[in-house]
């Protein structure tokens, strides 16, 4: 899943969302990559609200399978950057301009 | 109390914060990109160097694989096997000493039957992964599951058990192996590919069938389990290879440990999630990629491009609940975001595991469950739990239970009454139909409707709670009944004659 975000009144937030196989992209009616803007923000936007806007806004069907509680449910990995997400802060990073996230379910059967 | 109670949580939170440093753990130069463990985090490259050496470390401390033996890759397109391919890719690339020295060979079953992909959607997955196989240049066979059901009942023979080779044997291979000629043999030749050949509709419906025959999802994984296996050791044995490589991860591992236990296939457990898997007599099984956890296969297959072809299972999109072993994935899995060494405790718990030999038996006598192919952990003594749940069995089906339970006596291991024959009660709903045509009733009278009774007795208990889910144990492929039917003529045979033999042979 492939994600590019956002705009503030001067600043433009792309963020590229790879849903990487694994089989997540299931829920994204099959799309794997997402080029998103996210709507502007008084705050900078973090993971937890990134979440709940696609929760929102991407997701198609069965959000409990990728969301659980504020955070993605348990087997799906996250990547910022190519980094994984425990070492940039998981909920609290604070997306930024251009940035890439991969979503990659672990789960057998995604 | 509650004070107490609250400084300490408090302090567990702030400690895990600062444990996460973000340089690599091993350079100590680097960015770090990966945590493998909780504290432990990789840079890209020492990441992959860890995952590379790890899977070369594995086939070296086991010492199963021989060199220059045939390896079949049993790859799926999911991420484990596909990291395996390109794992054994990189070893087989590697300078001389490093040098994996076999000879793999891939094989593909394709499962699409099952899962209701249409014709279209397989020949566009097969078409994806034999571009990447083709890449490997190793032998590839690509072969449809329908083909399970044309297999020979000897599969399910007990094999001739291969001559064990020890430690010292392996050293001997290695040497001589290198004096030889140095691995010069293991350069690519053609490559030898054999395509998906045309599924012929019947088939497919005769096994969409035999799934939809299992009522719960928890015995149409089992049993989609134990006929991919067969298809697999017998292309195996057709082909010439010795060893099947199997891409079970470490996550996987303690998945299918737990599973296993509340499936009921606890005396199995050794040969289910090891290392490696001799049940099969001269094809054993190996999982090398056991050491990996899920998250270490999936950032490696992202990091370093590894493609992997996304095939639903049948547990796709299904409520947690759909079958035990879903329902225990998910549990795991939860376990271990709040408890990181979830996994890594079960899965080498596992390792510890093994399987104690009941007394001396010679391999002619030992008897074998007709569709695991394990060792039977039904021929209990009669305190056993075994036994308690099968008394308790008969006594809740109905008023026929009383009866059941006298012509068990004479029967030691007590099961041919609780299966239901064929036709006259194919639900399992006419129990008192099946008490009477167990006892000598008039509607079951070909040899054949004997399979349907008789069938549990020749199966381990896990695999009788399986069959007993089947709507119609009919629906079975015909090399499995054909062998129910050759063991049970003999045993017949066994018992006819049993008066002129001299005692020491109780099967």
């Amino acid at each position: 899943l492939t994600l590019i975000v956002c705009q503030n009144s001067h600043v433009y937030y792309i963020f590229d969302l790879s849903l990487c196989s694994g089989g997540a992209e299931l829920l994204f009616n099959g799309v794997k990559e997402h080029h998103v803007t996210l709507p502007s923000h008084s705050e900078p936007w973090d993971i937890k609200q990134l979440l709940v806007w696609i929760q929102q806004n991407l997701l198609k069907e069965r959000p409990e399978l990728f969301v659980q509680g504020d955070s993605v449910r348990p087997g799906i990995l996250v990547l910022i950057n190519d980094a994984d997400w425990e070492l940039m802060g998981e909920l609290d990073y604070k997306l930024q301009d251009q940035d890439n996230i991969v979503f990659i379910s672990t789960l057998h059967g995604g | 109390m509650c004070q107490v109670d609250e400084h300490y949580e408090e302090g567990l939170e702030r400690a895990e914060v600062p444990s996460v440093s973000r340089k690599c753990v091993k350079c100590k130069e680097a960015e770090a990109t990966v945590v493998i463990r909780a504290g432990d985090s990789f840079c890209r490259t020492c990441f992959r160097e860890y995952f590379i050496h790890k899977f070369r470390a594995m086939l070296g401390k086991n010492r199963i694989i021989f060199p220059g033996e045939k390896v079949l890759l049993a790859v799926s397109g999911g991420p484990s096997s596909s990291s395996m391919l390109r794992q054994v890719q990189e070893g087989l690339s590697q300078n001389a000493h490093k040098k994996l020295r076999f000879c793999p060979g891939i094989i593909f079953i394709d499962e699409g039957g099952v899962v209701g992909q249409s014709v279209e959607q397989r020949r566009r997955t097969a078409g994806e992964l034999l571009t990447v196989f083709r890449a490997a240049g190793f032998p590839v066979h690509m072969v449809p599951l329908e083909q399970v059901l044309d297999l020979p009942s000897s599969i399910l023979a007990s094999a001739s058990l291969a001559s064990k080779r020890t430690a010292s044997s392996y050293k001997v291979a290695v040497d001589r192996f290198v004096r030889t000629d140095g691995g010069s043999s293991l350069t690519p030749q053609d490559q030898e590919v054999m395509l998906l050949p045309p599924v012929n509709q019947s088939q497919t419906q005769a096994l969409q069938q035999l799934m939809m025959s299992a009522t719960t999802l928890t015995a149409r994984q089992e049993l989609l389990n134990t006929l991919r296996l067969h298809l697999l050791v017998h292309t195996a044995r057709s082909k010439g290879y010795n060893k099947v490589m199997l891409g079970d991860n470490g996550t996987r591992a303690a998945v299918k440990l737990v599973s296993s236990i509340a499936l009921g296939r606890g005396a199995q457990l050794a040969q289910d999630t090891g290392f490696s898997d001799s049940r099969f007599g001269d094809i054993i099984l190996v999982r090398p990629m056991r050491d990996y956890s899920a998250k270490e296969i999936s950032y490696y297959n992202y990091l370093f491009s590894v493609p992997s072809v996304f095939i639903p299972a049948l547990d796709t999109k299904t409520v947690d609940k759909s079958s035990i072993q879903h329902l225990t994935e998910i549990f795991i899995t939860k376990l271990q975001a709040d408890f990181p060494s979830t996994v890594s405790t079960v899965y080498r718990t596992s390792e510890k595991l093994q399987t104690v030999c009941r007394g001396p038996s010679t391999p002619e006598h030992t008897t074998r469950c007709l569709l695991c192919v394990c060792d039977l952990d039904t021929a209990t003594e009669e305190a056993s739990a075994f036994q308690a749940t099968l008394t308790s069995e008969q006594l809740s089906v109905g008023p026929s239970g009383a009866a059941r339970t006298e012509t068990q006596r004479q029967d030691p291991v007590g099961l041919n009454q609780a299966a239901p024959p064929r036709q006259c009660c194919p639900s399992g709903g006419g129990a008192e139909d099946c008490g009477r045509a167990a006892s000598g009733g008039g509607c079951c009278s070909s040899a054949r409707l004997l399979v349907g009774s008789d069938l549990r007795s020749l199966l381990c208990y896990s695999c009788q709670l399986m069959v007993k889910d089947l709507a119609s144990v009919e629906s079975l492929p015909h090399y499995i009944l054909s062998e129910a039917q050759r063991r049970q003529r003999r045993s017949q045979m066994r018992d006819e004659i049993s008066d002129f033999l001299l005692g020491d042979d109780e099967g």
